[in-house]
């Protein structure tokens, strides 16, 4: 970096510059972590008034049924379960990212994959056999608020498998260059943050709502 | 059968959607067509739809991003007025048995269009359409972060305010006023598809804003020029980043307590119904969850260029600038702990009143001890009386009544009295009139000439000040006085005549409002016809004190040729002080994003999506659904997304730069 | 006194453009977050599906407190967050997350409890 010499005032021994003469390109997406964690932090906020919702609302049975009555833990142990394993091969798969290794990385990420997708199956199943004892979302309030909030959740993983499938196909076609490693660290803290949003659904809606 | 099919194509659109019965809609749409197809025509004749297309709608650039937001936002605002006048009109004459013009089905919508559209369609665009355009320039930045998703969000608005339009010529809008309150939201009182508008509109227009806020926040945190640290940041993107931080961690909440009202009146959920076990008092908790810091995000960019003006044209540093971040500080989190002085009536008993009536009073505290800076600012100082210099001095004045009458509306049980009473409806209007609106006019004042390289004529400007300026007065001081005597809002008609002169009085401030307002289109025609007189070649007209007026009026696609280093807070001031040569030779080529279409597609799928949700034409909605998705994803497909701008055209406009300026020193 | 730095100014600056910096992990701090993970989710389910604390009340703050834990053991194993990590932007953005969490849920709850007694005396008896 050069200086411009000052003609004049107090400073004169030292050069101070006011133009950054040699500047190196800046490469793009600097921001884009930061960015893409801004947008997390304003989706925890919807998942927030969505637990407000439920907080409020979820004790309003309007004679239907009670949390205790349709909540099958063992079901929601299992699900838990699925989203947790998609988070570790997740993990091993950014970490292949990291040592280059592409083709065993594409593989975890269809283990990934595989335990979001059983995740939706048994969410949808438990939806479906919900909605047809005729506990549907319309049921009650405690029943809208707790749809409203577990299905947003399942929502998200479900873009979440979509953008993982587009991201497997972007990879195989360009290999792992910095824009799809940017990409892949990006679905990285989507996916985990999901999981974070998931510790509270199952503590506050399943475990906390068996215990009323 | 053939109803059905019908249906199945149409949903519930028939031709009984079209207003045709009511004569005020239909001679509007004529007008309307009448002069859009003229302005086809014209655009058509002068061959400008490629230029337009290339250099305008698919740009990048955030400079353009912003000029296309405050456009949106000026024509929003001539509806938003006319819907205001309109009500001003009603008012002045529905006495002694007369019903006015307005029939209560129309009058209602006219109330909640203009609520929706001043805030979100010419509030918001006008501040986020500043901040575009300013922001990169003051941190000496050569876009923002994400320069894609700025057009999306553009377009995205845009799109928002699309939806509000229609409804004015298909079907109707919102009869519950701006916050669609349920149950009169709800299906049950609402089965028309005037809130589904409302939804829908703020919905897409809500990711716009969104995405926008979350791009600002990261462009100021990561794009800063070297040397400029968070205390040594213009006043101006100091609020900006707050703003920007309001919105967005304030607009998923709106987002997603909308979302729980359309699922209410689209699958029969039951959040805010009677029955079911819901309860619309949560509804209303919510939305002001959202709402109390939309009112700071509107205001706080205000400040900003309050602060950059009031330095500016006195020729002094801004006093107490780090007294001025600290309390846009503390304004952004406390903006979040007073959202229920809003329903102080409906219930919460003593003990939460009192909490949130305190935490109101305590915000006022960081607001006035602004107000101390300006004057402190002014003091001694060797004051312009320019255009933006004016609007500062009217907005100190006429906010410090608005924040006094707010101050007055946080007292618990004075709200009791004075709540949902057209004392609040001028107090907001004293805030956001005197506060919002005159910022932004200051501050189109300040920096038009940055970005079209003349000056705004004066004598209209000085015209459109005093009209707008003494037509405030006359327009709410009738106000405040109608709602100590209890008078309500949102009335269509009256039945005490003693009432009818204040609502007169109002009307003609009104009217100076409108002559306000055509004084300053006037004033944009006038100038741009006289653009060489007025022409500023130095690109620092005002003497100004940061960045942004470091390069040339308009400023280069790449805004500085040479990133500033900054040492000082008034970083250009001080490059101005000590002499800093400004660089001839050694230019580079210089990589900048490429534009793209895919916003104005995306946009243009949600408006379809948003259409065909609002009429229930469900084939239509998955298919623009699917659109969406597919468009999304095939743009990610697009990995090169940027180009050089070649060495020669940037040694060409800076040579052309060097050329005028020595013109200037000579 | 503001010839400063501009050497060291560059410097930061240069950071912005080259940053991914996120710290990625190892395979072994995944596998402890793993099942540090396991561990915290099994136990409430257990709590709660064996019935292991006479008085709900208490297991209900148990198993918050594991799920608070669960939450920090996520935060750091798999999100990799601390408060170096762009310029402990990050770490600012989530505390500033955190806050308005908890206003918006522990304020609605606490109007909305306020609202239910005293404008919704009927509410009650319908639930019942």
């Amino acid at each position: 970096m050069s200086a411009i010499p000052m003609k004049d005032g107090l400073n004169e021994t030292k050069p101070v510059s006011f133009y950054d003469l040699d500047e190196h390109e800046h490469p793009d997406g600097g921001s884009t972590m930061l960015g893409f964690w801004m947008y997390l932090m304003s989706d925890c906020l919807i998942f927030a008034v969505l637990f407000a919702a439920y907080a409020v609302l979820g004790n309003s049975y309007a004679g239907g049924p009670s949390p205790k009555e349709i909540f099958e833990l063992p079901l929601v142990a299992v699900n838990t379960a699925m989203l947790l394993f998609s988070s570790i091969t997740y993990g091993f798969a950014m970490l292949s990212m990291e040592e280059g290794r592409q083709r065993v990385m594409q593989m975890w990420l269809v283990f990934t994959g595989l335990f979001g997708l059983a995740f939706l199956s048994i969410e949808m199943y438990e939806f479906a056999t919900l909605i047809h004892e005729g506990a549907g979302p319309t049921r009650s309030a405690f029943l809208s608020s707790f749809f409203t909030l577990v299905g947003t959740h399942g929502l998200h993983v479900t873009m979440g498998l979509i953008w993982l499938v587009t991201l497997m196909v972007q990879v195989q076609k360009h290999g792992l260059i910095a824009a799809n490693k940017r990409r892949l660290m990006c679905l990285s803290m989507f996916w985990h943050f999901l999981d974070v949003i998931w510790i509270g659904v199952f503590t506050f809606v399943y475990l906390m709502g068996t215990l009323r | 059968m053939n109803d059905t099919l019908l249906k199945t194509i149409f949903g519930r659109l028939t031709l009984e959607s079209l207003p045709l019965h009511e004569p005020i809609v239909v001679a509007t749409f004529a007008m309307v067509a009448i002069g859009g197809a003229g302005l086809v025509a014209a655009l058509t004749y002068f061959k400008v739809w490629g230029y337009l297309w290339n250099q305008w709608f698919t740009s990048v650039d955030h400079k353009k991003i912003g000029i296309m937001y405050i456009i949106l936002a000026i024509v929003m605002l001539l509806r938003g007025f006319s819907d205001a006048i309109m009500m001003r009109a009603q008012q002045a004459m529905a006495f002694n048995g007369s019903e006015g013009y307005l029939t209560a089905h129309h009058y209602d919508q006219v109330f909640t269009a203009h609520g929706v559209i001043m805030i979100f369609f010419v509030a918001m665009p006008l501040v986020t359409g500043l901040m575009n355009y300013v922001v990169p320039l003051q941190i000496g930045a050569r876009d923002v972060s994400f320069p894609f998703l700025n057009n999306f969000s553009f377009w995205m608005t845009a799109a928002g305010a699309v939806i509000v339009m229609m409804s004015l010529f298909i079907g109707e809008f919102a009869r519950t006023g701006w916050l669609a309150m349920p149950p009169l939201s709800g299906l049950a009182y609402s089965p028309d598809v005037g809130v589904d508008y409302y939804i829908w509109a703020l919905q897409i227009a809500g990711i716009g804003t969104l995405l926008s806020g979350v791009n600002l926040v990261a462009t100021i945190v990561k794009m800063r020029a070297p040397g400029m640290t968070m205390m040594k940041m213009p006043i101006f993107t100091w609020t900006s980043l707050c703003t920007n931080i309001l919105i967005v961690a304030a607009f998923p909440v709106l987002t997603a307590v909308l979302a729980m009202l359309s699922l209410d009146r689209y699958i029969g959920t039951a959040f805010f119904t009677n029955d079911s076990g819901g309860n619309p008092m949560m509804y209303v908790n919510l939305i002001w969850i959202w709402g109390h810091p939309e009112v700071y995000i509107l205001v706080l960019p205000a400040f900003g260029i309050f602060s950059e003006v009031t330095s500016t044209f006195s020729g002094k540093r801004l006093f107490g600038y780090s007294s001025m971040v600290y309390a846009t500080l503390v304004i952004t989190i406390l903006a979040y702990l007073v959202w229920l002085h809003h329903f102080f009536t409906m219930g919460s008993g003593a003990s939460v009143n009192s909490f949130f009536g305190i935490t109101t009073m305590i915000i006022s505290i960081p607001t006035g001890a602004k107000i101390f800076n300006w004057l402190f600012t002014m003091y001694k100082g060797r004051i312009r009386f320019e255009l933006p210099m004016m609007w500062t001095i009217a907005f100190m004045v006429t906010f410090t009544i608005g924040g006094m009458t707010g101050v007055l509306l946080a007292v618990p049980p004075a709200d009791f009295v004075l709540h949902n009473s057209l004392f609040l409806v001028a107090h907001f209007h004293n805030v956001i009139i005197g506060g919002t609106l005159f910022g932004m006019f200051a501050g189109i004042n300040y920096w038009f000439p940055k970005a079209f390289g003349f000056k705004l004529n004066e004598t209209w400007g000085k015209i459109s000040f005093w009209c707008w300026v003494v037509g405030f007065y006359f327009a709410f001081m009738p106000l405040y006085v109608l709602g100590l005597m209890g008078v309500t809002r949102r009335m269509r008609y009256f039945d005490d005549p003693n009432l009818q002169i204040w609502f007169v009085i109002a009307a003609f401030g009104a009217a100076l409002i409108a002559a306000g307002i055509g004084a300053f289109l006037m004033q944009i025609f006038v100038s741009i016809r006289n653009r060489e007189k007025l022409a500023d070649l130095t690109g620092d007209p005002w003497n100004g004190r940061t960045l942004e007026w470091a390069t040339s009026s308009p400023p280069p696609e790449y805004n500085f040729a040479f990133t500033p280093i900054v040492h000082d807070l008034d970083a250009w001031y001080d490059m101005k002080e000590r002499k800093a040569v400004r660089p001839v030779s050694g230019f580079k080529s210089i990589h900048m994003p490429s534009g793209t279409g895919t916003g104005v597609v995306l946009a243009g799928l949600s408006v379809a999506f948003g259409f065909a949700m609002i009429w229930y034409v469900w084939w239509l909605a998955g298919l623009a659904l699917a659109g969406i998705f597919g468009t999304t994803i095939f743009h990610t497909f697009n990995y090169k997304r940027d180009y050089h701008i070649p060495v020669e055209d940037v040694i060409a406009s800076e040579d052309a730069r060097t050329r005028q300026l020595a013109i200037q020193g000579a | 006194m503001s010839d400063t730095h501009a050497h060291d100014a560059h410097a930061d600056h240069g950071d912005h453009g080259h940053g991914d910096h996120a710290s990625h992990g190892t395979r072994g701090s995944y596998i402890k977050g793993f099942f540090l993970s396991v561990i915290l989710t099994a136990i409430p389910f257990w709590i709660v599906m064996t019935d292991a604390f006479k008085d709900p009340s208490t297991a209900a703050l148990v198993v918050m407190v594991f799920a608070v834990a669960q939450i920090v053991v996520h935060m750091i194993y798999f999100l990799h967050m601390s408060g170096k990590s762009e310029g402990g932007w990050t770490m600012m953005a989530l505390i500033f997350t955190i806050i308005l969490v908890v206003i918006t849920l522990s304020g609605s709850i606490w109007v909305m409890y306020h609202m239910n007694t005293n404008m919704m005396p009927m509410q009650a008896a319908a639930d019942m």
